[in-house]
C-alpha cells in the first residue's frame, strides 16, 4: 500500500514536516514508493539525505527503524544473533533432558535477537528503514543487503525464511566514499542530492531558522554560493548554511558585510586553508 | 516479466523509451534490462505531461553515478525535447510569427537590441522560465543558417552568443545589482558570482536548444553522438581546458578518500596478524571460558617513501600538477612524500605542500619561487636527472618507490641514462608515467623508449589510469 498519490502529494506533506523537496527529490519518493522498490541517495555531507528518509517517515505517519553502518558491521548487528549467553544457560539449566528437545528450544523466538533489517522485515504497521551511510559498511554487508532488499527476506536457518509481512520503504543513504557494488545500484532507485538552488536554499534557511529576515536570507545564500564556486577543500553545504543563519540571528548581524563576514566565517568553513583562501579571493580582512 | 502499465500506452511510447535507453547505452551508461524494465514502470507511474518529472523518474530508474547525470540529461532533452518547431506549443507552431521566411527583410540589429534588452532584465530577475523562453527565442532569430544541402537548416551556438554577447552585459547588470554600493567590495565578488552563474545557465540552455533544433532535422541519433562529453576521469591531461583543469583539482579529495577506503578494505581482506590473546581471552569471559571468538592483531602495513621527480615544463604541466596533488592528499598512506621539480634544471618543491596548504597558491608557488629553469626553459631531462643524483644523492632509498612523470621529449638533448639508471638502482620500486598516448611514444624526440629499458614507463593519459596506477602502488 504505497504513501503517497503524486509527486505533489509526496512534495506538500514533507513540506509539512518542514523538509522543503525540489521537483526531482519529491517524484523520485513517489516513485520509489510506488514501485516499492528502495531509495538510494547519494550526495555530499551535509544536504539533507538522513533527513528525507525521517521527514517521509513523519509525512507517512510509518515507525522508523535505522541502521547506521560503520567498519565492521557484521550479520550479527545489522540482520540477527543468537542469544547464545542465554542458549548457554538454558543447556546448563537443562540438566538431563535430551539434547534432541533442549536442541529445538535453543533455536527458537526467545532466543533470538532482532536487528534493525530483521527487525523492518518483521514490523507489521508502515515502517521506513534507513540504511544510513551504506558506503562505510564493509563489502560482504552489500551481499547481505541484497537479500534483503530484493525480496524483503531473511532467512534463518535454523527457523526458515522470515518474509516481510509489510515491505519496509527503504532508505539507504551513502557519501559516495567508496563505489557500492552494482548489484546492490541496480536494485535500488538512485537519487543524487546536490546543493540545491538559490531559490529552494533560501526557502530552507527560512523555515529552519524563522527568526531570520528575508534580505539576510538572501544575501547569505548568495555568499554561500560564492563560498561554492572557490576551490575549496570541503565546499559548504545546507547543514553550514542553516548553521550560519543561526549564528547571526544570535550575533544579531542584521547586514552580512565584509566584518560580518570574518567574523563567522568559521561556522562555514572546517579547514584552516580553505578559511584562508575564502578570505583572500572575497577581500576580507 | 511483463509490464502492463507500459503497454497499454501507445506503441511509440515503447518505441521512444527502447531507443532512449539504446542511446544512454551508446553514450557509454551501463543500463541493464532491469533498469530498463524500472524505467518503463517508473514512466508509467507519474504524468507523463510533467516533463521534468518524467526526467526524475527516468533517473532515478537508470543513472546509477552521479558523474553520468550530464550526459543523461543532454540525450533526455533530445528524446523527450521541451518544445516542438520554434515553440509556440498552441497548435499553429511553424506558422506562427517564429517562421520567419529567410527572404522577408528581417532587421536583425533591432531584433538583437530587443533580446538583449530582455536577457538583461532576466538575468537580473533570475526567473528560469523567462530564460528559456528568450534561449529559445533567441536561438530561432538568430542562430539559424541555411545548411549544406538546399532546404536544411542549421543552428549554431556561437552566432546566437556572439549576437547576444551576454558576458558584456556584466556592468550594467552589477550596476543596477550594486545600485550605488561601493564597489570592490564582498558585494561585488557575491553579485558578480551571481550574474555569471546565470550568464553560464543561459549559455547552457542556448546551446541545449540549439542541440534540440539540431535533432529535430538531422535526428536525435546524429546529434547524440556528439552531445555528450566524455566524463572528468576520462578528459586527457595534454587536452584538458581551463574549466577540466578546475574540475580534475576537485576531484583530487574524493578519488584519495576512494583509493584510501579501498586500500583498507583490501588491508583488512589480506592476512591479519598473531592471536592476539588478551583480548581473546578476555572476549571468552563472557562465555564460561569457551573462546568462542578469537581476535587477531591487525596486520600492520609498511608504508613506503615517496619520492616524485616531474616535469613542470608547459606541455605537460597539468599532469604534474594534478598527480603532485593526489600524492600529497594521499600522503597518510606514505611514510614521507618528497616532491622534485624541473624544466631543464632540478629543485625540490616539497615545501610548497606543507599539510593543510592551499592548493592553488602552492601550484603557483611551485611555478614561479622554484628553481626549476637554468638554461632556456626548455624540458632538459637529462641535466634535471644529473642535478638530481649530484644534490640529492640520498632522496632516494631502498624503501623509497621513485616516480618520474613526464612526456621524456628532451628536445633531442642527451638522456643522461647513467645518472637516471644509479638513482633506479637504489629505489625499492621505480615507474615512470607518461600522459601521453602509448603510439607517440616512439616519435619525435621522444626518448621513451631509451627510458624505458631503464624503468617501466606506464601510459597515464587520464584520471582513470592514474587510479588504476596508484592503487597498484600503494602498499596492501
Amino acid at each position: 500500500m504505497p504513501f503517497f498519490t503524486s509527486p505533489d502529494d509526496v512534495r506538500e506533506r514533507l513540506a509539512a514536516t518542514g523538509y522543503l523537496a525540489d521537483d526531482a527529490i519529491a517524484t523520485t519518493v513517489f516513485v520509489a514508493d510506488a514501485l516499492g522498490k528502495p531509495l538510494l541517495v547519494e550526495g555530499p555531507a551535509g544536504t539533507g539525505k538522513t533527513e528525507l528518509a525521517k521527514a517521509v517517515a513523519t509525512a507517512a505517519g510509518a515507525g522508523m527503524v535505522r541502521l547506521q553502518c560503520y567498519e565492521g558491521l557484521d550479520e550479527a548487528r545489522a540482520l540477527y544473533e543468537w542469544n547464545y549467553r542465554k542458549q548457554l544457560l538454558r543447556i546448563q539449566a537443562a540438566g538431563d533432558q535430551a539434547w534432541e528437545e533442549t536442541h529445538d528450544d535453543i533455536f527458537s523466538e526467545e532466543f533470538l535477537l532482532s536487528r534493525p533489517l530483521l527487525t523492518a522485515i518483521r514490523q507489521t504497521d508502515p515502517t521506513v528503514l534507513l540504511v544510513d551511510e551504506t558506503d562505510k559498511a564493509d563489502v560482504e554487508v552489500e551481499g547481505l543487503l541484497l537479500e534483503v532488499l530484493s525480496d524483503f527476506q531473511v532467512t534463518v536457518p535454523e527457523l526458515g525464511t522470515i518474509e516481510a509481512v509489510r515491505r519496509p520503504f527503504v532508505v539507504l543513504t551513502s557519501n559516495a566514499t567508496r563505489e557500492l557494488s552494482e548489484a546492490l545500484k541496480r536494485r535500488c532507485l538512485f537519487l543524487h542530492v546536490d546543493y540545491p538552488d538559490a531559490e529552494r536554499e533560501k526557502a530552507i534557511v527560512m523555515t529552519r531558522v524563522p527568526e531570520v529576515v528575508e534580505d539576510l536570507a538572501e544575501a547569505l545564500v548568495r555568499t554561500i554560493r560564492t563560498l561554492r564556486a572557490l576551490e575549496l577543500k570541503k565546499a559548504p553545504s545546507i547543514a553550514e548554511s542553516i548553521d550560519w543563519a543561526r549564528t547571526l540571528v544570535v550575533l544579531g548581524v542584521a547586514d552580512l558585510d565584509e566584518e560580518a563576514v570574518a567574523r563567522t566565517l568559521g561556522v562555514v568553513l572546517k579547514h584552516s586553508s580553505d578559511h584562508v583562501r575564502a578570505t583572500k579571493e572575497l577581500g576580507l580582512a | 516479466m511483463s509490464d502492463d502499465a507500459a503497454t497499454t500506452e501507445p506503441g511509440g511510447l515503447i518505441d521512444r523509451h527502447v531507443s532512449f535507453m539504446g542511446a544512454l547505452r551508446t553514450a557509454g551508461l551501463p543500463v541493464s534490462m532491469a533498469e530498463s524494465l524500472d524505467g518503463g514502470r517508473a514512466i508509467a507511474a507519474i504524468d507523463l505531461l510533467e516533463r521534468e518529472q518524467l526526467r526524475a523518474a527516468y533517473a532515478a530508474a537508470v543513472v546509477k553515478h552521479a558523474a553520468h547525470r550530464p550526459a543523461f540529461d543532454r540525450l533526455f532533452d533530445l528524446w523527450w525535447p521541451a518544445a516542438v518547431g520554434d515553440g509556440h506549443d498552441d497548435g499553429e507552431a511553424a506558422d506562427g510569427e517564429g517562421a520567419l521566411d529567410d527572404a522577408e527583410p528581417i532587421d536583425l540589429d533591432a531584433l538583437r537590441t530587443e533580446l538583449r534588452d530582455r536577457l538583461r532584465d532576466v538575468l537580473l530577475s533570475g526567473d528560469d522560465e523567462a530564460l528559456r523562453r528568450l534561449a529559445r527565442e533567441a536561438v530561432n532569430g538568430l542562430g539559424r543558417a541555411e545548411g549544406g544541402q538546399p532546404g536544411r537548416q542549421s543552428w549554431f551556438t556561437y552566432r546566437v552568443l556572439r549576437a547576444m554577447n551576454p558576458d558584456t552585459l556584466m556592468a550594467s547588470l552589477l550596476e543596477s545589482v550594486l545600485f550605488g554600493k561601493e564597489r570592490g567590495g564582498l558585494a561585488e565578488k557575491v553579485a558578480r558570482q551571481m550574474i555569471t552563474e546565470r550568464i553560464k545557465q543561459f549559455e547552457e540552455m542556448v546551446e541545449s536548444e540549439v542541440r534540440r533544433r539540431l535533432a529535430e532535422e538531422r535526428g536525435a541519433e546524429t546529434i547524440a553522438k556528439t552531445a555528450v562529453k566524455p566524463l572528468v576521469e576520462q578528459v586527457e591531461f595534454l587536452r584538458a581546458s581551463r574549466d577540466d583543469l578546475a574540475a580534475l583539482r576537485r576531484q583530487v579529495h574524493p578519488i584519495a578518500r576512494r583509493l584510501a577506503t579501498r586500500l583498507t578494505a583490501k588491508r583488512r581482506l589480506g592476512r591479519s596478524g598473531r592471536l592476539d590473546v588478551r583480548r581473546t581471552v578476555r572476549a571468552s569471559l563472557s562465555t564460561g571460558g569457551v573462546p568462542l571468538t578469537t581476535i587477531f592483531k591487525p596486520h600492520k602495513p609498511h608504508k613506503p617513501e615517496l619520492v616524485v621527480l616531474c616535469d613542470v615544463s608547459g606541455s605537460v604541466a597539468a599532469f604534474a600538477h594534478f598527480t603532485v596533488l593526489l600524492a600529497f592528499a594521499l600522503r597518510e598512506q606514505f611514510a614521507k612524500v618528497r616532491i622534485f621539480a624541473f624544466v631543464d634544471t632540478t629543485d625540490e618543491v616539497t615545501r610548497f605542500f606543507e599539510r593543510g596548504g592551499d592548493v592553488v597558491d602552492a601550484l603557483q608557488r611551485m611555478s614561479s619561487e622554484a628553481d626549476v629553469v637554468w638554461y632556456d626553459g626548455h624540458s632538459d631531462y637529462g641535466h634535471s636527472f644529473e642535478i638530481f643524483a649530484q644534490k640529492w644523492p640520498d632522496a632516494v632509498g631502498p624503501k623509497t618507490s621513485f616516480l618520474v612523470l613526464g612526456d621524456a621529449r628532451t628536445n633531442y638533448r642527451a638522456p643522461a641514462l647513467p645518472a637516471l639508471r644509479s638513482v633506479v638502482r637504489q629505489a625499492r620500486h621505480a615507474f615512470w608515467l607518461n600522459p601521453e598516448p602509448r603510439q607517440y611514444w616512439a616519435s619525435g624526440d621522444s626518448a621513451a623508449a631509451t627510458y624505458g629499458e631503464v624503468m617501466p614507463m606506464v601510459e597515464c593519459r587520464n584520471v582513470q589510469q592514474l587510479q588504476e596506477f596508484v592503487e597498484g602502488l600503494l602498499p596492501v
